[in-house]
């Protein structure tokens, strides 16, 4: 049976790593190399990775540094943050990426999708959606790491990346991000009912019952969180427990 | 440690440096990234990794003359890992984008497209997942019946003998996602061993001492 991943995110910033509230007011919350190598040491399902800095400068991805930490990576490693071309795909790809994220580029050139796909194949390309909650419930999609609006509906947006050749959604909720209050479950269950390719729920994550929550009432096939790894003491192996003893098939 | 020269082939779409640092963590003794025909010629073992799609993949590997080299290579025996994309270049056909495409024929069969068989399975297929091995495999231990690898795929091989699979995964009703060709040291992996940490250090280690 296929297994429901654990995915802790790490924020990169510079040689260090983040975490915001809100897709705002970052903290330093350590060394990249450090968390990679203590994932390593834990077996963690997979780890996202995403350069804010390349995001926010409109800067290519950082190779160098991004070869580094894949070196010491033997857990699959999805990268983003700055990608915007096919080429940039086939780099992160050659550094030791599994899969590669797209964002902003998504919205501006959807064809990088089609593209990516037709040449990496569709299981490599995610495609990231970061969604912010208005006042009135509507859902709508922002790009630049949460700063620009894009006048997409997040259900129609999914439908349509994944017609272009996404092969899985990495599902964010901009608002929740940081709060540790949980996910945005009618956000995930609507987008994870509308499309045929995994999703990942993002955004919001503080306990192992958050992870609960998600995964019993949506089709999400993964969870993923940042700021509960980063600053409380709950660990994706215990994550994986708690799962386990309600039913939802992890790897042991 | 595994003596003597382990190619990586460098085929311009993969993700090359995880597959040659998890052999070097295995035990691998010069490990070589390479695009040139003449080291797979002479190395005595040929790792095929894998990322990309069926069409691109074949289309470097001609074009680079690479696809004689490793052709040749498993002809004499010298022992050969395809890994993902990797063990789908294996087969004869691929169809990957709509064309049919002629593959490195190391075993026979056509790569084809996964199909979900309810509503809770998805494709691609990525994640952890089963991989039940038959006995007496090369690449599995006796008594290892069962473990969980990295997947990440939307394609698989369907093979003509079913003598050459080597193991089952069970999604999208069930496919062969480890392939051992009777009798010869030639293998093949629809999952990432060099991502599967501790089950794919194993399954490295056993085929290095190949």
């Amino acid at each position: 049976m296929l297994k429901t991943r654990i995915i802790p995110t790490l924020l990169m910033k510079g040689m260090g790593l983040v975490k915001g509230t809100g897709f705002d007011s970052w903290r330093r919350v350590g060394a990249a190399l450090q968390s990679i190598r203590v994932y390593n040491m834990r077996e963690v399902d997979e780890l996202v990775l995403v350069d804010i800095a390349a995001t926010r400068g409109n800067a290519k991805p950082n190779f160098r540094e991004i070869d580094e930490l894949a070196d010491n990576c033997f857990m699959p490693m999805t990268v983003g943050g700055g990608v915007r071309s096919v080429q940039d795909i086939r780099d992160l790809l050659a550094v030791g990426a599994d899969k590669v994220v797209i964002n902003s580029a998504a919205i501006e050139t959807p064809e990088l999708i089609r593209d990516g796909a037709a040449e990496f194949g569709a299981q490599c390309i995610v495609v990231s959606i970061d969604v912010r909650r208005q006042a009135d419930g509507i859902c709508e999609v922002f790009t630049e790491c949460g700063s620009k609006p894009t006048g997409h509906d997040p259900v129609e947006w999914a439908k349509t990346v994944a017609m272009l050749g996404a092969g899985e959604i990495l599902l964010t909720s901009i608002e929740r991000d940081g709060t540790m209050t949980g996910y945005d479950v009618d956000l995930v269950r609507n987008v994870a009912a509308a499309v045929d390719v995994p999703v990942i729920a993002s955004g919001g994550c503080g306990t192992y019952s958050h992870m609960a929550d998600v995964l019993g009432t949506t089709r999400a096939s993964a969870v993923a969180a940042a700021a509960m790894f980063h600053f409380t003491e709950q660990t994706p192996r215990e994550a994986k427990s708690f799962l386990a003893e309600r039913g939802f098939p992890v790897r042991k | 440690m595994a003596a003597g020269l382990t190619a990586v082939v460098d085929y311009g779409l993969c993700n090359l440096d995880s597959m040659a640092r998890a052999l070097e963590e295995c035990g691998a003794a010069t490990v070589e990234k390479t695009r040139d025909p003449r080291i797979v010629s002479r190395a005595d073992r040929v790792v095929l990794p894998g990322v990309g799609t069926f069409g691109a993949a074949m289309r470097n590997l001609r074009d680079w003359h690479l696809l004689d080299a490793i052709c040749e290579a498993s002809a004499n025996n010298v022992p050969f890992l395809g890994a993902c994309l990797g063990m789908q270049l294996m087969a004869t056909i691929g169809t990957e984008g709509g064309a049919r495409t002629q593959g490195l024929g190391l075993v026979e069969g056509e790569v084809v497209r996964l199909v979900a068989q309810s509503t809770e399975e998805r494709v691609p297929h990525i994640g952890w997942n089963e991989v039940h091995p038959k006995s007496g495999s090369a690449l599995f231990a006796d008594g290892d019946e069962t473990g969980d690898f990295y997947f990440v795929h939307s394609f698989h091989i369907r093979l003509v003998d079913p003598s050459a699979e080597a193991a089952r995964t069970p999604y999208c009703g069930g496919f062969t996602s480890t392939i051992e060709i009777p009798g010869r040291p030639i293998f093949g992996t629809q999952f990432h061993p060099e991502k599967s940490q501790k089950n794919g250090f194993r399954l490295l280690k056993r085929f290095l001492a190949v």
